[in-house]
């Protein structure tokens, strides 16, 4: 069987971007053109996917436009870093893209980090956790908007560990972003005078059953069950462990609204996770979800969506602070304007620090029980914020090349 | 407590019993394809997106109809079996007669096309599926806890498997179907209906592929990729059992189902990929399979 389904998609995402190359050309320069590029097929979807695309278009409607056009065009990079970097590279060469945005799952982004850095052009990553985007792969172009590996470890272990949970077990995705995830995570539990049992990587994408893990994590003896995995794969592992009655604590070290929808709170209810965004967090937040829903009817927002309304808004903001030409002209120059503003919306409200980091606080929510739920994707009790300067590695311990000198 | 290879027993065995578990649905799912292959000449690409329409029809008759799981369990085959023989009529029936490519190529793309269709509908984490209370819980036996749900799992597909390969080498109804993929003219002059009879297999074999998804339903959230996780690897093991041969991918369903398990202990990163390496060894053994006739 030399065929698979994968390769087919690939072929025909490729091709299905080629035609856009003529119509750039004759685009007046006075557009800005913005790409959404993420997961539309596979397991983080509902993370980012469509919805993410949907809360882009929504800023940009939403933007008053002081004299110029914007445009948003999306791919699905289907989890691979060869065929991300390969649109990202299309975009910005031939299709005049100004800003590939959103970009989860960290190997990805990873990949797309490297094309935008290489070409001097913005990228806002919201959707992929990996720390290095603003370390050993940062760059002056690249923004990192909405949470990473450093600030789930910070929060979610953070509490964790000082809530008597001294002793772990991994379960990783084996990929940049759940070794990434452990890594943070693990740091954070010995510094916190705790240990690690025992971990186990798993193939990433296409794993479904996860009790030979979940039975070798019960076997190591420890405490809390770490789950440095996302998306379906989380939700996956959660459901599993309750029915071979892991009696572990689980810290679900990356989890999203979406996911607590999925599992359903009789099995969610009781986890611990951090989000830098909650719907139901105020009158703004809900006035924002109120306007999404219509353009997302089967997805409540989640941090990525409102990391990427937010950020599409800063962006639009600063092209308009600087002119079109100036923002087009060169990505670091954007990007540094972006960082230069504050950022303050419905949904985000805070600073972009200068390795390109967003800074904003982390909240560390309790899934609500079936009982504490009153209505619709009621899910979240806020236990603890951890305001920004704390949450985020700081400056001192930068790896980023242009912090450290 | 004694020790197996380095490890205490008690995992060893919790290992075993799981890959048995999994290897059910390989089994279950494979013998679907194999009874397609073997009896129409159709390498069914789709099966994968049968299994997950399984799944979701159960999921539907549940949250719409109020329809438990019990009845889903003979509903749901039945449904998407009767979606399968739409398929079949209208479309698969055209290429009998054709190289087995088009077969793929027509059913690779119906897959995509379902598979499309449901996570345009539904998303892509899924829909939570409630395990029947009957079976919720699980029992301690020993050297693992072991879920009601998935004992029942195994025993489910062993009975399925057990009856499926029955009807075809026991029965007279599966002499007639065997006849009938030798020599279809011949098995026709006696007065048999032969396009029928292959039209009823293929909604057979969806039949199982759809059982398979509900069994499924409650362990797997329902989502549109959940077929699509299975079938590379459901290919890999009808491969290695042996194209078309029945008692081959049963058998061969459950032990890959244990070398998986297995490999997840002591090189997890590999998993994914140890059925292929048996794959390539077995093709380069035994061309046919482990229970393949040469050709």
């Amino acid at each position: 069987m030399t065929l698979s389904r994968r390769t087919l998609l690939g072929t025909a995402a490729a091709g299905a971007t080629l035609p856009l190359v003529r119509s750039a050309r004759a685009q007046a320069a006075n557009t800005i053109k913005i790409g959404v590029l993420n997961d539309q097929s596979g397991p983080y979807r509902d993370t980012g996917g469509t919805s993410s695309v949907a809360a882009v278009q929504m800023a940009v409607d939403e933007f008053a436009s002081k004299g110029f056009k914007v445009e948003v065009i999306s791919a699905d990079h289907q989890n691979k870093p060869d065929l991300g970097a390969q649109i990202a590279r299309q975009w910005y060469d031939r299709d005049g893209v100004d800003v590939v945005m959103d970009v989860p799952t960290s190997s990805v982004g990873l990949a797309v980090a490297g094309v935008a850095k290489e070409k001097n052009k913005l990228h806002i990553n919201i959707g992929a956790a990996t720390v290095e985007l603003t370390n050993k792969a940062c760059a002056p172009s690249l923004i990192h908007y909405t949470y990473d590996t450093y600030m789930l470890a910070k929060s979610t272990g953070g509490a964790t560990v000082k809530a008597g949970g001294d002793t772990w077990f991994f379960i990783t995705a084996d990929y940049a972003f759940g070794k990434q995830l452990q890594a943070d995570t693990t740091t954070m539990v010995l510094a916190s005078g705790g240990k690690v049992n025992g971990s186990v990587a798993y193939p990433f994408p296409g794993t479904t059953d996860y009790s030979s893990f979940l039975l070798q994590a019960q076997a190591s003896g420890a405490k809390i069950l770490g789950l440095a995995n996302a998306g379906g794969d989380t939700v996956n592992s959660v459901k599993q462990a309750k029915e071979f009655g892991i009696t572990m604590k689980i810290a679900t070290m990356l989890m999203f609204i979406t996911d607590v929808h999925a599992l359903g709170l009789d099995v969610a209810g009781g986890l611990s996770l951090t989000e830098s965004f909650y719907w139901d967090m105020n009158d703004k937040t809900r006035a924002f979800t109120k306007r999404f829903l219509p353009r997302s009817p089967t997805n409540y927002p989640n941090m990525i969506h409102a990391g990427n309304y937010s950020s599409a808004l800063h962006f639009l903001k600063a092209v308009t602070d600087m002119g079109v030409p100036a923002a087009k002209a060169s990505g670091t120059a954007i990007a540094d304007r972006m960082k230069a503003m504050p950022v303050s919306d419905e949904c985000y409200q805070g600073s972009i620090r200068k390795d390109g980091r967003g800074m904003f606080p982390a909240y560390l929510f309790e899934v609500k029980k079936p009982a504490e739920s009153k209505g619709k994707w009621d899910y979240y009790k806020l236990v603890q914020t951890t305001p920004a300067e704390e949450a985020y590695k700081p400056l001192s311990a930068s790896e980023c090349y242009f912090i450290k000198s | 407590m004694f020790m197996i290879l380095g490890y205490p027993a008690p995992l060893m065995f919790g290992q075993l019993l799981l890959g048995l578990i999994n290897g059910a649905f390989y089994a279950l799912l494979s013998l679907g394809l194999a009874v397609i292959f073997g009896m129409l000449n159709i390498v069914n690409f789709a099966h994968g997106a049968f299994f997950m329409l399984g799944a979701f029809v159960a999921w539907g008759l549940l949250e719409f109809l109020g329809v438990n799981y019990w009845f889903a369990l003979l509903l749901a085959p039945v449904i998407v079996g009767i979606f399968g023989i739409l398929l079949e009529k209208t479309l698969i029936s055209r290429l009998y007669k054709l190289d087995h490519l088009y077969g793929l190529l027509l059913t690779f793309g119906m897959a995509l096309i379902i598979e499309g269709l449901a996570r345009n509908q539904f998303g892509s984490s899924g829909m939570p599926y409630r395990i029947p209370a009957i079976l919720q819980g699980a029992t301690n036996v020993g050297f693992m806890f072991l879920p009601n749900y998935r004992a029942w799992v195994v025993v489910a597909s062993a009975i399925m498997c057990l009856v499926t390969w029955l009807i075809i080498e026991k029965t007279s109804i599966g002499a007639t179907l065997r006849a009938a993929t030798e020599n279809a003219p011949l098995v026709q002059a006696f007065g048999i209906n032969v396009p029928r009879m292959i039209t009823l297999t293929y909604a057979g074999g969806v039949a199982l592929a759809a059982f398979a998804g509900v069994l499924a339903a409650p362990i797997y959230s329902v989502n549109p990729n959940m077929g699509a996780n299975f079938i590379i690897t459901v290919f890999a093991v009808v491969v290695i059992g042996g194209m078309g041969s029945i008692l081959g991918s049963i058998v061969t369903g459950f032990g890959l189902g244990i070398v998986e398990g297995l490999t997840k202990v002591f090189y997890p990163q590999g998993s994914a990929t140890v059925i292929f390496v048996v794959m390539v060894i077995v093709l380069l053994v035994r061309p046919a399979g482990l229970f393949g006739k040469a050709a």
